[in-house]
């Protein structure tokens, strides 16, 4: 039988958008077929939401009389999406450790497509994530409007991105998955319990108020509260995030969230770039 | 220079240092189009960070590396769009099918569309894996994830292929029909093949073999010449009286006997002519003889003082050796 010869085009545009495609896909592909990984996902916010909120809300009404669970329910979903995205960002350090990660670096495309495709990948399972915590909302009060949901897919698309961004970062400098597990714990908790998605952020010490504002999260957890409420109909007058006295708006918030995903991606994939 | 008639790999004082140790120290080495070429030497001896600058994954400090007329350091991605990898640990996908697994390198190496298909089924044909493409990677055995990874380094064509120790930690059977699917594509792809291997019987079917020890080359040309360079063959004989014959041979036939699990052993020129003096002048009764020819492995030893195997017990980091058969 003669060979069929193929020919490997020089690299292109077209061809790194492919790159960035498969690498996407085969993150899609190993998630579809864990579905322990999948269960265990979609019943972690359930925790939250149901048993802590529940629990929690039953002795007190510190959010201006409305449900706590409401009041959580936005940041338990920005919880899960944090959570999902950096684990799918540990994806790389797997390949790593498991030798696939050489299958993609001798290849000749370049290296910020795989970073790309990667965030890519994280991004999409983070929404799916958040899906699961949205899917739930009638059962805790936020009744389900195909406009609120439309913002809120929005939101979460750009947190999704920002933090799988942020994750592969994290993970391009690693190179055991040990060390990377260990990392993840010491950003993922601060960058949670600073972000307002278990308590309101104003009327806090000074010190504190400071470093919720460096938290890029909590420019994602504000806005999405803000839907979540104004839908159920409480007054968010005075809630949000203010720099001094200047409520900071939605846009600016989501364009906070935005540019730090895109600066975290281009450091990532120049270190990406540098990996031998 | 046409790309055509350029070696597929071109090597000029190749030099590679890792902080204090100089892996490589300026190694020159030349490969032609078709063949068959094994990279021999004992871990640590600067085999695999060579590799690694031939493919692109490691810069060189000094020197000159051309593959499939590329320059490594200037020309990456036409590096690596000529060349296909099998490297020594698994770098397959468990977790997909081994039809996935192919194509995702389609789609990272951007094949053409419509080839994709064809090609596909061809290279897993060839390894025997068609029938097992749907299934997922993690229930092949080690040797189909070894062919697997051959059919993927394959799969665009490349007109080098670098296989780095591509039969190690296999069993001699399917080492055996490794080496079939390599004997077989080499008569029908024109492709070079750059191999490494530890396995001395395995370099006998290279074209030719390049030796390298602590960094430099040692050695290079066909397995003939090389042995026939060593010139010596090696006799082996019991006797009824082994220090009157060690003795003997010292003084009467100037060799360096050995005694080596009751045999003595030396080497000399034309053993079968030494054979009839040896009876006719030992003085000591012989009980069994036997004349070889040298091997690769008395070239080795010829060249580094060592087997390629006592190099190895010296040399085999036992963290290496545990996380090689972790990934496996």
């Amino acid at each position: 039988m003669e060979a069929i010869a193929v020919t490997v085009p020089p690299r292109s545009i077209a061809n790194d958008l492919r790159a960035v495609r498969i690498v996407w896909r085969r993150d899609m592909i190993r998630f579809w077929h864990d579905k322990p990984r999948i269960i265990a996902s979609a019943l972690q916010p359930m925790l939250y939401l149901f048993i802590f909120g529940t629990g929690m809300g039953a002795g007190m009404r510190p959010t201006g009389g409305i449900d706590l669970r409401v009041f959580l329910y936005p940041g338990v979903m920005a919880m899960a999406t944090l959570f999902t995205c950096f684990f799918s960002a540990g994806s790389l350090v797997w390949d790593r450790e498991f030798g696939f990660m050489r299958e993609m670096l001798v290849a000749p495309v370049r290296r910020s497509a795989i970073v790309v495709g990667k965030a890519f990948g994280g991004a999409t399972t983070g929404m799916f994530q958040g899906i699961t915590v949205l899917a739930v909302g009638g059962l805790v009060g936020v009744p389900y409007s195909p406009v609120v949901i439309l913002i809120l897919l929005g939101e979460l698309a750009i947190l999704s991105f920002a933090i799988t961004s942020i994750g592969v970062l994290v993970a391009v400098k690693i190179k055991s998955f040990q060390a990377f597990m260990a990392l993840v714990q010491i950003i993922i908790m601060p960058m949670f319990f600073l972000s307002g998605a278990l308590f309101p952020l104003h009327g806090l010490p000074t010190w504190l108020h400071v470093m919720t504002l460096l938290d890029p999260l909590t420019y994602a957890v504000d806005p999405m509260r803000r839907v979540v409420l104004h839908h159920v109909g409480t007054d968010t007058t005075g809630w949000g995030v203010t720099w001094s006295s200047w409520a900071v708006p939605t846009a600016v918030e989501l364009g906070i969230v935005l540019v730090t995903g895109i600066l975290a991606l281009v450091l990532a994939a120049r270190a990406f770039g540098k990996t031998e | 220079m046409t790309e055509a008639s350029a070696p597929a790999v071109y090597v000029r004082g190749l030099r590679k240092r890792y902080g204090e140790i100089e892996a490589v120290k300026g190694i020159d080495l030349d490969v032609a189009p078709g063949e068959v070429f094994g990279f021999l030497g004992p871990n640590g001896a600067g085999k695999s960070t060579t590799i690694k600058i031939l493919c692109t994954l490691a810069r060189p400090d000094a020197g000159e590396a051309k593959v499939a007329g590329y320059d490594v350091a200037t020309q990456r991605d036409d590096v690596r769009r000529h060349i296909g990898l099998v490297f020594q640990d698994t770098t397959v996908d468990d977790y997909l099918t081994g039809e996935m697994n192919l194509r995702f390198h389609a789609e990272l190496y951007g094949i053409p569309r419509a080839q994709v298909a064809p090609r596909m089924q061809q290279v897993m044909e060839m390894v025997g894996l068609w029938d097992r493409r749907a299934s997922l990677v993690q229930t092949y055995s080690g040797g189909m994830k070894r062919r697997l990874e051959i059919a993927r380094g394959l799969l665009h064509s490349p007109r080098v292929l670098f296989l780095d120790e591509p039969t190690v930690g296999l069993d001699p059977q399917t080492r055996a029909s490794i080496w079939k699917y390599i004997t077989e594509l080499r008569a029908r792809e024109r492709i070079t093949i750059f191999m490494t291997t530890h396995y001395m019987d395995e370099a006998e079917f290279c074209d030719r073999i390049a030796i390298i020890d602590g960094g430099t080359l040692v050695a290079q040309d066909t397995p003939a010449a090389l042995k026939a360079k060593v010139g010596k063959d090696r006799v082996a004989i019991t006797t009824a009286d082994d220090t009157a014959a060690l003795a003997r041979l010292r003084e009467r036939f100037a060799v360096e006997p050995a005694l080596r699990e009751g045999h003595i052993m030396f080497a000399v020129a034309n053993g079968e002519q030494f054979v009839p003096r040896l009876f006719a002048e030992l003085g000591v009764p012989i009980r069994s003889v036997s004349v070889a020819r040298p091997s690769l492995d008395d070239v080795f030893l010829a060249h580094t003082g060592a087997t390629i195997r006592d190099k190895e017990a010296a040399a085999e980091d036992p963290m290496a050796r545990i996380k090689r058969a972790m990934r496996r």
